[in-house]
C-alpha cells in the first residue's frame, strides 16, 4: 500500500462533513473524486491523518440554472459537466474547458469542487472560474458562505477555504447577448497539464465594440490569473480594430511568477501564453461576431 | 476516533458479477484490492499514480483508473475488470479479438487497461472518427507497439470488422 495510513470517514451529509472537518482541523483532508489527491497520497506528497470522503454526500451533486447563474454542486463530475446541456448553453467556457482536463477516465471521477479546492495553477477549471467571476459556496459549522473567485486562489495549491469549510458549489454567471468563448492551451501530450493556457470570454455590443471581456490565464503563475490590463485595453474598442496578437502580448506583459522547470522555461511559457491568448481571443471574437 | 493504523472498513463490491464482502484498510487502492484480495491480477499496475492507465477498470460502467480509487470508495459499486470483458465461455469480446487480429499488443502489460478503456469508449462513441479514437486512447500508455496496431484494432472494432472469423496459420 503506497499511501501512509489515515483514518477514514464517510459522512452521509454536507453538514456532517463540515462538522467533521471542523473537529479534525488541519489534520483532515476532504476527498471527492480523488484524481489529484490520491496521486499525492501515493507519492506521500500529502500525508493527512484523516480523510473525509464526500462520496455519500449526494446533495453536493447537480446542475441547475436560476437567476442568471448556473449553479453546479461541488461533487459534480467533470464528465457530468461535459454532458450537461445546461452548462453547454449557459456557461460555454466551462463546457469547452472540460474535454481538456486529463483524460476521459479522469473526468469520470474528477469533480468541479475538487479541481477548485486543489487549485492547481495549470488547471483549466480554476482559470474559468476566475475569468467568469464565479462565486464559490461554502459550508462550515459557522454557516454558509460565498467567496468570489478573485479572492479564492491565494497561492500555490492554496485557497481561501478555512480548514472547517467545505466547498459545496459554484455559481457561474450566465453571459447573454453577442457572446463568444474559447479555451486554448498547449501541452506536449494531450491530457497533460498545459504549459500555458487561456480562457477568454467576450461580449460585443450592436456596434461590434467589446462591451466586456475576460481573460483567464493558467500555467503562467502560482495561481490562475486574470489579464485585467489587457481586458481594460480591449473594452470599448471595435473588435475588428483589435489585433489579437497585441491582446496576447498585453496579457502576458507583466507576469511576475511564471514557472520555469524541465518542461519549459519561464520565457518559453510566456511566449506560449501570448500565443494561446491570441488564439482564444480570435475564436471568441469570431463566435461573438457571428452571434 | 479510529486508530488510523488499525482501522478496517467493511466494503461490499460486485466484481465481474460476483458480490464480495471484505474489511479493508482505507488506504488500500481498488487496484490492490482487486489484485490481492480478489486474485484478479489482470488489472495491471504500472505507475500507480494515474498516468499510465494500465489499471483501468469499469466502475458502474465508467472507465476509471483503479490506482486512483480507494477500495472503500467502491463500496456498493459494480466493478468490471479485464477478466469480466470476455464471454463466460472464454470467447473474446470484439475489442479483444480486434487487438489480437491487428497486433494491438506486444508484451501485453498495458493491454488490460487498453481493452477496458476501449470497451467503454466504443460504447459511448459507437461511430468514432480517427481523431476521436486517438483522443480516447490518450489516457493509456503503451511502450511496445508504437500505437499503430492499437489504432487499427480500435478502428476495426468500431467498424465491426473484428467480428469476422479469421484463419490463423
Amino acid at each position: 500500500m503506497k499511501p501512509a495510513p489515515f483514518a477514514y470517514h464517510a459522512p452521509a451529509g454536507a453538514a456532517e462533513a463540515a462538522a467533521l472537518l471542523a473537529d479534525l482541523g488541519e489534520d483532515a483532508k476532504a476527498i471527492a473524486g480523488g484524481q489529484s489527491l490520491v496521486p499525492m497520497l501515493a507519492l506521500r506528497l500529502a500525508v493527512p491523518e484523516h480523510l473525509v470522503d464526500l462520496r455519500r454526500v449526494d446533495e453536493l451533486r447537480g446542475i441547475e440554472e436560476r437567476d442568471g447563474t448556473v449553479r453546479i454542486g461541488a461533487g459534480t463530475t467533470q464528465a457530468a459537466i461535459g454532458r450537461s446541456a445546461t452548462v453547454a448553453r449557459g456557461v460555454p467556457l466551462l463546457a469547452r474547458a472540460t474535454p481538456l482536463i486529463g483524460h476521459f477516465q479522469i473526468r469520470n471521477r474528477g469533480t468541479l469542487g475538487g479541481s477548485l479546492a486543489h487549485a492547481d495553477a495549470a488547471a483549466e477549471y480554476p482559470a474559468v472560474a476566475l475569468a467568469l467571476d464565479a462565486r464559490i459556496e461554502t459550508l462550515s459549522p459557522r454557516g454558509t458562505g460565498t467567496i468570489d473567485a478573485a479572492a479564492f486562489f491565494t497561492g500555490l495549491w492554496t485557497t481561501a477555504l478555512e480548514p472547517d469549510e467545505l466547498l459545496t458549489g459554484v455559481a457561474f454567471p450566465v453571459w447573454t447577448g453577442r457572446r463568444g468563448f474559447a479555451v486554448e492551451e498547449f501541452a506536449r501530450r494531450g491530457g497533460d497539464f498545459a504549459l500555458a493556457g487561456a480562457a477568454v470570454a467576450v461580449e460585443l455590443d450592436g456596434d461590434d465594440r467589446v462591451r466586456r471581456c475576460a481573460i483567464g490565464l493558467f500555467g503562467l503563475g502560482s495561481t490562475p490569473l486574470r489579464a485585467r490590463a489587457a481586458e481594460a485595453a480591449a473594452t470599448g474598442e471595435v473588435a475588428a480594430d483589435i489585433d489579437a496578437d497585441d491582446v496576447g502580448s498585453a496579457a502576458t506583459a507583466s507576469l511576475e511568477s511564471v514557472p520555469s522547470d524541465l518542461h519549459a522555461s519561464a520565457g518559453h511559457r510566456t511566449r506560449v501564453g501570448a500565443a494561446v491568448v491570441a488564439r482564444a481571443w480570435r475564436r471568441a471574437i469570431r463566435e461573438a461576431a457571428d452571434a | 476516533m479510529p486508530d488510523a493504523h488499525a482501522q478496517q472498513v467493511a466494503v461490499e463490491v460486485t466484481v465481474n458479477g460476483t458480490r464480495r464482502r471484505a474489511a479493508v484498510p482505507p488506504r488500500l487502492t481498488l487496484a490492490d484490492y482487486l489484485r490481492e484480495r480478489c486474485g484478479l491480477t489482470g488489472t495491471h499496475l504500472g505507475c500507480e499514480h494515474g498516468v499510465c492507465g494500465a489499471c483501468t477498470v469499469l466502475i458502474d460502467g465508467d472507465a476509471v483508473r483503479a490506482c486512483l480509487v480507494l477500495a472503500v470508495q467502491a463500496d456498493g459499486a459494480e466493478v468490471t475488470t479485464v477478466e469480466g470483458i470476455a464471454a463466460p465461455d472464454g470467447e473474446l469480446s470484439p475489442v479483444q479479438a480486434a487487438f489480437r487480429d491487428h497486433h494491438g499488443l506486444q508484451c501485453g502489460f498495458c493491454t488490460p487497461g487498453f481493452v477496458v478503456s476501449v470497451t467503454a469508449f466504443l460504447r459511448d462513441h459507437p461511430d468514432p472518427t480517427d481523431e476521436e479514437i486517438r483522443d480516447g486512447l490518450s489516457g493509456n500508455l503503451c511502450r511496445c507497439t508504437g500505437y499503430q496496431g492499437i489504432l487499427k484494432a480500435v478502428r476495426a472494432a468500431a467498424d465491426g470488422a473484428a467480428a469476422a472469423p479469421k484463419e490463423h496459420a
